[in-house]
C-alpha cells in the first residue's frame, strides 16, 4: 500500500455525555478517495473537524499528510482544503474576491492567487459570475465556489463534507467528474456523504460510521458481499396472491421470504441462479398467480447501509 | 510576523468591503447615538440641570463615547454570523495567523465607529454643542474615544464568539451598553444617584472616559481622568483580547 495520507488511530471524542466518536481507526492511501458513510449524527462531521484541526480529539491520534492533528496543526493546515457542510463563502464579496482572499490566506503571492482564482472560476463554470456578489448566486453556484475555494491552495488532501447535498443532478455529476480529475492528479480526498450512489461512484474505500463507531469498511463490492448474495423478487398483480406467492418462494428457494404488502412484493435471499428463476416462473403460471414483475436483484449499497445501521440502531428514526 | 500582518490586512479588507456594501448598516449605527442625543438634548434635557454649565456641553461628549460603544456592537453580531455561516470554520482550517480573524475584524469595524463619531460631532455642533478647548486637546480627546471604542470592540468580539448566534449576540451586546451608559455620569450627574450606586457610577470605565473627554474638549484639568481612562481601556483590551482569542481557538459552530 502506498504511504497513507490520512491515518486515524483509536480516535475518540465526547461532547458532554454524548459519545461522538469512539475508537475510530482508518487509513487512506495517497491519491485515493475514502467515503465516510453514515446516518445523521453518526460522527462523520466530527471526524472531519478533527482531521482539519477544528476540534481536538479526546483520545487517540490522527495524522494528515504526515502532520499530527494536534502537534503539527499549523503545518497540517498548509496541506489541506476543506469544503464544509454549508457553503462557507462570503455573500457580500464577489466570487473572485472570495477566491483571491483564500489564496492570500494560503500565503500565495498576489499574481499567483489572482491567476488561480481565475482558473477556478473557469473550471467551475463561474467565469461570467466571478465579479458578481455571491448573494446573487444560486445554491449550486455557491457550492461550486466553496469547493473551488478549498482548492486554491492546491492542497494534497481535500476534505469534502457532504459536497453534493442539495445540488441538482447535473451539478452533482459535474462535481463528481471534477473530484475524479483531482484524484487522477494525485489528490487524496475524504468525503462524507449520505448518498450511496456518490460513495459507490467516487470512493475507493467506504467506511460506514454509526453512533461514532466504524461498523463496516471496504470497497462497495466487499460491503455488498458481506450482506450475502442476490435476492429473488416477485411482484404480484393482485394483493390476494401474496401469501400464495410467498409459499411458492419458501418451497423452491428453501428460505423464509419477506413480504412487503404495500409494494405487493415477496422477496427471498438466494444463490439459486437462473434455473430457480425459471422454476419459480413456471410454478406461478401453474398456480395462476399473475405477476407484475419477477427477477433477481443485486443488493444495493442502500441495502447494505440499511442492514448495517438498522441492526445497530433498531431501525430508522 | 509579516505574514500575520498580511493575513490581518486580508481580513480587514474583507470586512471593509462588507461594510462598504452594507451602507444601511453604517447609517443605522450612526442613527442610534443620534437618537440618544436628540432624546436627551430636547426631551429629557430640560429637566436636568448641570451646576455651572450648559447641559448640551455636558451631554455631547458623552454621546461621542456612546457612539463608538454602539459601533462596537456590530463586531459581536458580525462574528456570530461568521460562526453560524461556517466562515470561521474555513478561516480556522486555513494556514493563516490565529490572531488575524479577530484583529482584522475589530480594525475594520472601527471604521464604522469612527464614521458614527464624525456624524455625532457634526450633529452635536448642530444642536448647540461648542468645543471650549485647544485643538491638540480636541485631537487627544477624539483619540481617547477611539481607543476606548477599540478596547470595547474586543468585549463585543468575545460576546459574539460566546453566543455564536447573531440574534443572541445582539441582545447580549445591549446589556453592557445599558449598564455602562445609564449607571454613569453620561447623561445625568452622579450626585443625584443613591449612595450605593455612586461608587460604581463614578469609577466605571465609561464614566471615567466621559470625564476625561469632557475635560479635554471643554477645558479643565484632564490628567486625573485621562490616566484612569487609559488604564481602563488598556485593562479591557488585554482582558477581552485574551478571552476572545481563547474563545476563537476553541470555537465550534
Amino acid at each position: 500500500m502506498p504511504e497513507p495520507m490520512i491515518e486515524v488511530t483509536a480516535v475518540g471524542k465526547r461532547f458532554g455525555d454524548t459519545v461522538a466518536l469512539s475508537d475510530v481507526d482508518l487509513t487512506t492511501a495517497r491519491g485515493s478517495v475514502l467515503a465516510l458513510l453514515g446516518p445523521n449524527g453518526a460522527g462523520k462531521t466530527t471526524l472531519v473537524r478533527i482531521l482539519t484541526t477544528l476540534l481536538k480529539p479526546d483520545s487517540g491520534h490522527a495524522r494528515v499528510a504526515g502532520c499530527d492533528v494536534v502537534r503539527d496543526a499549523a503545518r497540517l493546515r498548509t496541506q489541506i482544503g476543506l469544503a464544509g457542510q454549508y457553503a462557507a463563502v462570503d455573500e457580500l464579496l464577489t466570487g473572485r474576491e472570495n477566491l483571491e482572499l483564500v489564496g492570500l490566506w494560503y500565503h500565495l503571492p498576489k499574481e499567483e492567487y489572482r491567476r488561480r482564482a481565475q482558473e477556478v472560476l473557469v473550471r467551475f463554470g463561474l467565469e461570467n459570475a466571478g465579479d458578481r456578489l455571491v448573494k446573487t448566486y444560486s445554491g449550486g453556484m455557491r457550492r461550486r465556489l466553496d469547493i473551488g475555494a478549498s482548492l486554491i491552495g492546491r492542497p494534497p488532501v481535500l476534505f469534502l463534507d457532504e459536497p453534493t447535498t442539495g445540488l441538482d443532478p447535473r451539478t452533482r455529476n459535474d462535481l463528481w467528474l471534477f473530484v475524479e480529475e483531482l484524484v487522477a492528479d494525485g489528490t487524496t480526498v475524504l468525503l462524507t456523504t449520505q448518498y450511496m450512489e456518490e460513495a459507490e461512484r467516487l470512493a475507493d474505500r467506504i467506511v460506514v460510521l454509526d453512533t461514532g463507531k466504524v461498523i463496516a469498511e471496504g470497497t462497495a463490492d466487499e460491503l455488498k458481499r458481506q450482506l450475502g448474495g442476490d435476492t429473488l423478487e416477485a411482484r404480484v398483480a393482485d394483493a390476494s396472491d401474496l401469501d400464495r406467492a410467498a409459499a411458492v418462494l419458501a418451497e423452491l428457494a428453501g428460505a423464509q421470504p419477506r413480504i412487503d404488502r404495500d409494494q405487493q412484493l415477496v422477496s427471498v435471499p438466494t444463490s439459486g441462479g437462473t434455473s430457480l428463476l425459471v422454476a419459480v416462473g413456471r410454478r406461478f403460471e401453474d398456480e395462476n398467480v399473475a405477476l407484475a414483475d419477477l427477477g433477481f436483484r443485486r443488493p444495493s449499497l442502500d441495502d447494505v447501509f440499511l442492514a448495517l445501521t438498522g441492526a445497530k440502531t433498531g431501525g430508522p428514526e | 510576523m509579516r505574514l500575520a500582518l498580511r493575513d490581518t490586512a486580508g481580513i480587514a479588507k474583507r470586512n471593509l468591503l462588507r461594510i462598504a456594501r452594507t451602507p444601511l448598516m453604517v447609517i443605522v449605527t450612526a442613527v442610534q447615538p443620534a437618537l440618544l442625543l436628540v432624546l436627551f438634548r430636547y426631551v429629557l434635557g430640560g429637566a436636568i440641570t448641570i451646576p455651572g454649565g450648559r447641559y448640551v456641553d455636558y451631554l455631547v461628549p458623552a454621546v461621542f463615547v456612546e457612539a463608538v460603544l454602539i459601533g462596537g456592537m456590530t463586531t459581536s453580531i458580525g462574528l456570530a454570523q461568521d460562526l453560524k455561516s461556517g466562515l470561521i470554520d474555513r478561516f480556522r482550517s486555513l494556514p493563516m495567523a490565529r490572531s488575524a480573524v479577530l484583529a482584522g475584524r475589530t480594525i475594520a469595524d472601527l471604521s464604522r465607529s469612527v464614521f458614527a463619531l464624525a456624524v455625532m460631532v457634526g450633529l452635536g455642533l448642530l444642536v448647540g454643542f461648542r468645543f471650549h478647548s485647544t485643538s491638540w486637546r480636541i485631537v487627544a480627546g477624539m483619540a481617547l474615544i477611539i481607543a476606548f471604542g477599540y478596547a470595547f470592540s474586543w468585549m463585543y468580539a468575545a460576546i459574539g464568539l460566546a453566543t455564536k448566534d447573531p440574534e443572541t449576540a445582539q441582545i447580549a451586546g445591549i446589556l453592557p451598553f445599558f449598564v455602562l451608559m445609564f449607571a454613569s455620569n453620561a447623561v445625568v450627574p452622579v450626585e443625584t444617584m443613591p449612595g450605593w450606586l455612586q461608587g460604581f457610577a463614578k469609577n466605571q470605565p465609561l464614566s471615567v472616559t466621559v470625564s476625561a473627554v469632557r475635560a479635554l474638549l471643554e477645558g479643565g484639568p484632564a490628567w486625573h481622568w485621562l490616566w484612569q481612562a487609559l488604564a481602563w481601556s488598556a485593562a479591557i483590551l488585554v482582558f477581552f483580547f485574551t478571552l476572545a482569542v481563547r474563545l476563537y481557538r476553541s470555537s465550534a459552530a
